[in-house]
């Protein structure tokens, strides 16, 4: 396969990573670290979701002769 | 070819369990992990397909069609293959009716690019109708 599987098992340790800390840090009483913990995650995984999206839209814009 | 379908149903199989671990803590996360593997499994159809067409090409350049209907139905397929793609990810999103907007744009696309052949088929058609 073209696309390397260890992203998904990243996508998902970064996930587990992240609700780990967002617990950790709201009972340490602090709520908006937790938040920004939770946005950067999300924002990473985002920018991996939206590159590989990206990837694929130019594959099918190859594929389908869409140039033209 | 055949031990791909093995590795693509693997994938999505931990893909799931990895998900239904997720979804308790981080809903989002959940969805974004789905999202990249069906963007994965699309990649890798895409190569498949790309043989398909190929094929299809060389024996329309052989049948010497003219090229411009081949090209349209590819970018109907293309069209097809787009939205079935963000209409899925969007239903799992639960954003059904998303999902059937998107399905809307498609349909209507895919009308509109097919307006060239229809109009050679209807010519075609008038011609063949005895004159009176």
């Amino acid at each position: 396969m073209g696309v390397d599987v260890n992203t998904i098992f990243q996508i998902a340790g970064i996930g587990i990573i992240v609700a780990f800390l967002h617990t950790i840090l709201d009972q340490m009483g602090k709520k908006e670290y937790a938040q920004w913990v939770t946005l950067l995650g999300f924002i990473y995984i985002l920018f991996m979701v939206a590159s590989i999206v990206n990837d694929l839209f130019q594959k099918i814009k190859a594929v389908f002769l869409f140039q033209g | 070819m055949e031990i791909e379908i093995f590795q693509i149903v693997g994938l999505g199989l931990i893909a799931t369990l990895l998900a239904l671990v997720i979804k308790e803590q981080k809903p989002t996360f959940a969805f974004l992990l789905i999202v990249f593997t069906g963007v994965s499994i699309f990649l890798f159809l895409v190569d498949q397909i790309y043989e398909l067409i190929r094929m299809v090409e060389r024996i329309a350049n052989e049948a010497s069609i003219d090229l411009i209907y081949v090209e349209t139905i590819l970018k109907i397929i293309g069209i097809a293959y787009i939205a079935e793609f963000g209409a899925q990810i969007t239903k799992d999103a639960g954003q059904g009716s998303i999902a059937s907007k998107i399905e809307l744009a498609g349909k209507i696309l895919i009308l509109s690019m097919a307006i060239p052949i229809m109009t050679v088929i209807i010519q075609t058609m008038i011609k063949l109708l005895p004159n009176i």
